[in-house]
């Protein structure tokens, strides 16, 4: 891709950006909302005078270089990723960098963290805001010495004239850049990816040092004076309202300060903005978590009081074995003859996959500090989704939007629950009644038993291998709770007869996106029954899968939403795990190794686990080994290798022993003792990681290596003891052997 | 409410709080000190661990009538500098993600190292038990910790 500017700020308003910075060279670019290659002239006459610092960079007289930072840290590393962009374009000195965290302002474009999207939207951005500013330094130092720019070049954070040997620090050209027109349109020349001193190196996360001191970084530590503590109580049955709660008592315990039911719900329908409450105010935390021990809330249930996973269970198998036309069962894709394929086939095989609801479990509790005043609104919240938060602010509040300022905290782990505004909507709602700031905090229960989650599902399979010894047909009917497989999930176009149905249960469970949602669950469910198959036909797992990719490169999608694939990355991946994990060795018993590639998120990754099961059951997870195409740029190696290692523990975390019931319209379970995550004891010892570098735009690392790892474990499982897992969570199973 | 001395990072504060208010929570609303974080509070995370002279307490668990004259540290109060040898460990190895589990498990960690300067595998993970990290970066922890203890032995021989 190549740099174009697309309307270069004029002489005027750029030097009237300068002189509201204070002299130093500043350089804002609106981003346009697609995220892609063009670069805008940010909104400056609508300051009123204020400067809004909406701008990317900032460099001062003494060399000082400040980077905004336009996504939230939720733990992917985004803060520190974006800025290394920026600098490697400009030629900073990475040491001489201040990368402070961007508000919430469209000059910065889109700002949201999810969908693993921040570096393929805002990659060739961060590069061209860097370098437009890059060849300004150059002119001003060229200019200075009377020589071509094209004989200076930059660097840690100075110019260099080359053939004279003179060099000016970027601190001393400020003056003389800040004069000069911004580059026109295409005239930005990015750096040859081979010339990259910055990108591709292991670098430490800038606030690295404030969270290792415990600086207040996170929305839970936001504090404003006259501030006070709010808790919001729903009724553990989703839907249901408050028809009366003993108030009168509960404004008089300690420390309350008011105590009011909302009976709102925003939007309209909605079970993930403002739903109703009762909220207590308290001059203290504990004061208001003391006070709501003692609430009582009578509650209208909602429509679906009695629902639970044993009866979605029965209704599922119910509608698997409905005959083909029956009513609930659409099917949503069907190529060649699957049913002459079974009756040809050498080997047929039918499974049925289930796993139930789970919990983002954010450890930072869902919380929020809202101060509205008259018809203004300031927000601090730790979002994954800045604007839908303040949208939903705004909406609660019956404010417009731009009277609603949005400050972006650090996040105590988003996977994909703080897209959803539901506390900012809470504490906004709190906040209008009273007037002061104030800080919402839910418990670990409210948190739990009124996550958005991640939806359970069930899955009926079938499939055949021909007398050859390759995948003739599949057919999968997938029960879900809202969100069935796209028609072209995987192994969709790689197989000649195929045949996707779907049915949806009607459930009233609020569910959101979960670390990459969809294919954290359909990659087990896939992998998992393609292991089944290559082993019903003796044949290799990773030789079956090759197999099964073909010969040809990139498969287009099927229709105008259709995803492309591209099968001749995920070979290579295959390929690189089978290597790399010394795929084939010869384990003895209760020792094995699985394989679990899935193409998500735009990155192609394969994984390779070996796991230990003792006779008596026990799994111990030894060894991981990824291969990893997210294309032909690593931006921070450290960052990179700390998003896979976190995902593959993670994807054993959510696997292994997570699991929520659901019972009487509500989640059972209320604080970690029911809920078992995973310890240090069992997280793998050893993640080995591949990045397999390809010839396509760097993608995402947030997600995509999260789902290969579920279903690694359990084919490994399989080949250590001949025990299929065929339901989450893996405890569930009995490991033991003899 | 009652009034109560506690000596925290090597100060005295008075504090009115309820006697059965968690030290957590006073850490965190009367004394400013939010480094200490709340995950679940009964005790599962260790997202809240601080010390009480020098052993590693569950701050949520912990009533603040029940602190008495022990010597609180908390993260804030971990080094003067943010150098102690695991702090250096975990910016070196870039161990955190979110970064919010990160002080209890620090920590817990500290707690470690002040009585087994170089702890097995078997050690940490019995030390560690506690200290759930939602963003799994348990393979760094791990690596910091023995990082630590290496910071911490070259420390020792420059100063031998
Ligand atoms: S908050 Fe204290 S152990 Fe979780
Ligand atoms: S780094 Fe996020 S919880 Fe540990």
């Amino acid at each position: 891709m190549s740099a174009t500017l697309r309307a270069p700020l004029g002489r005027r308003s750029f030097l009237k950006l300068a002189t509201l910075a204070g002299g130093g060279l500043v350089l804002g670019y609106y981003v346009r909302p697609s995220g892609m290659a063009q670069v805008v002239k940010p909104d400056v006459e609508k300051t009123d005078g204020l400067f809004i610092p909406n701008a990317f960079l900032r460099i001062a007289a003494d060399g000082s270089v400040t980077v905004y930072s336009p996504r939230p840290e939720v733990g992917q590393g985004i803060k520190t990723s974006l800025p290394m962009i920026i600098a490697e374009e400009l030629g900073a000195d990475w040491r001489r960098v201040e990368v402070v965290s961007a508000p919430l302002d469209a000059a910065f474009g889109p700002q949201f963290a999810g969908g693993s999207m921040s570096t393929p939207m805002s990659y060739t951005a961060m590069r061209q805001v860097g370098a437009a500013a890059r060849t300004m330094l150059v002119e001003a130092a060229a200019q200075t010495w009377g020589v071509p720019a094209n004989e200076c070049v930059a660097g840690e954070g100075a110019v260099r004239h080359a053939p004279s040997g003179r060099s000016l620090k970027f601190g001393d050209l400020v003056a003389k850049a800040s004069a000069l027109p911004v580059p026109a349109e295409g005239s930005v020349v990015l750096k040859d990816p081979k010339d990259f001193t910055l990108l591709g190196k292991r670098i430490g996360g800038v606030d690295n040092p404030r969270v290792v001191t415990g600086q207040p970084l996170f929305g839970i530590d936001q504090k404003r004076p006259g501030m006070v503590h709010a808790v919001y109580e729903k009724s553990p049955v989703w839907g249901a309202r408050p028809l009366s709660a003993n108030l009168d008592h509960v404004k008089a315990l300690p420390g309350v300060v008011d105590a009011f039911a909302i009976d709102r719900t925003v939007p309209e329908g909605q079970l993930t903005g403002l739903v109703p409450g009762v909220a207590i105010v308290a001059t203290s935390t504990w004061a208001a978590f003391s006070a709501r021990n003692e609430l009582k809330v009578t509650w209208k249930e909602g429509r679906l009081p009695n629902s639970s996973w044993d009866d979605f269970a029965r209704q599922a198998r119910e509608l698997a074995r409905a005959p083909a036309g029956s009513p609930g069962v659409s099917e949503d894709r069907r190529d060649g003859d699957v049913d002459k394929a079974f009756a040809g086939a050498a080997h047929v095989l039918e499974a049925a996959y289930a796993y139930p609801f789970i919990s983002h479990t954010n450890l930072e509790p869902q919380n929020c500090l809202v101060h509205v005043q008259g018809d203004r609104a300031e927000i601090w919240a730790p979002t994954q989704n800045p604007d839908g938060a303040r949208k939903l602010a705004a909406q609660v509040l019956g404010f417009a939007p731009e009277n609603v300022k949005v400050n972006i905290t650090r996040i105590g782990g988003g996977f994909g629950r703080r897209l959803d505004s539901d506390p900012v909507a809470e504490a906004a709602a709190i906040s209008q009644r009273l007037g002061v700031p104030v800080k919402l905090l839910w418990d670990r229960a409210n948190d739990l038993q009124h996550d958005h989650y991640r939806p359970g599902g069930f899955h009926f399979l079938k499939g055949a291998v021909d007398p050859q010894g390759a995948l003739s047909a599949w057919r999968s009917h997938h029960v879900s709770f809202g969100s069935n497989m796209g028609a072209d999930e995987y192994p969709a176009r790689f197989v000649p007869n195929f045949a996707l149905l779907s049915s949806t249960l009607d459930n009233g469970v609020p569910q959101g996106p979960w670390r990459a949602p969809g294919s954290c669950t359909y990659a087990w469910v896939i992998c998992s029954f393609l292991d089944e198959l290559a082993h019903a036909a003796g044949r290799d797992p990773v030789k079956f899968n090759l197999a099964l990719l073909g010969e040809g490169d990139m498969v287009p999608g099927t229709g105008p939403r259709g995803r492309p694939y591209n099968a001749a990355r995920m070979r290579s991946v295959l390929r690189e795990v089978a290597e790399k994990s010394g795929w084939g060795k010869t384990l003895p018993r209760g020792r094995g190794m699985g394989l679990g590639y899935f193409f998500s998120h735009q990155g192609y990754i394969a994984e390779v686990a070996e796991v230990t099961v003792t006779p008596a059951g026990e799994l111990r997870v030894d060894r991981v080994v990824a291969a990893v195409d997210v294309g032909s740029q690593i931006v921070n190696l450290s960052g990179a290798e700390n998003q896979v290692q976190g995902s593959v523990t993670d994807g054993l975390n959510a696997a292994w022993r997570q699991e929520l019931d659901i019972k009487q319209g509500r989640v059972v379970q209320s604080n970690f003792h029911e809920y078992p995550m995973l310890r240090i004891a069992d997280a793998p010892r050893s993640i080995e990681i591949h990045f397999v570098k390809s010839d396509y735009p760097p993608t995402g690392l947030g997600e995509p290596a999260l789902p290969p790892l579920a279903p690694a474990v359990c084919n490994a499982i399989f080949a250590a003891t001949g025990k299929r897992v065929r339901q989450l969570p893996i405890s569930r199973t009995d490991l033991s052997w003899s | 409410m009652s009034t109560f001395t506690l000596q925290v990072n090597g100060r005295s504060h008075e504090v009115d709080a309820a006697p059965e208010t968690p030290l957590l929570w006073v850490l965190r609303d009367n004394l400013d000190l939010v480094g200490t974080k709340f995950g679940c509070g009964i005790g599962q995370c260790a997202a809240c661990t601080v010390h009480l002279d020098g052993t590693p307490a569950r701050a949520c668990l912990t009533p603040v009538s029940a602190v008495g004259s022990a010597k609180v540290t908390t993260i804030e109060g971990l080094s003067p500098d943010g150098q102690h040898p695991l702090q250096r460990a975990w910016c070196e190895l870039d161990v955190a993600q979110c970064g919010y589990c990160q002080p209890g498990q620090l920590m817990s960690a500290a707690a470690l190292l002040a009585h087994n300067p170089s702890p097995s595998d078997a050690d940490i993970d019995e030390a560690m038990a506690g200290n759930l990290c939602r963003c799994a970066t348990y393979f760094r922890i791990r690596a910091g910790i023995h990082r630590a203890a290496e910071l911490l032995a070259a420390g020792r021989e420059t100063r031998a």
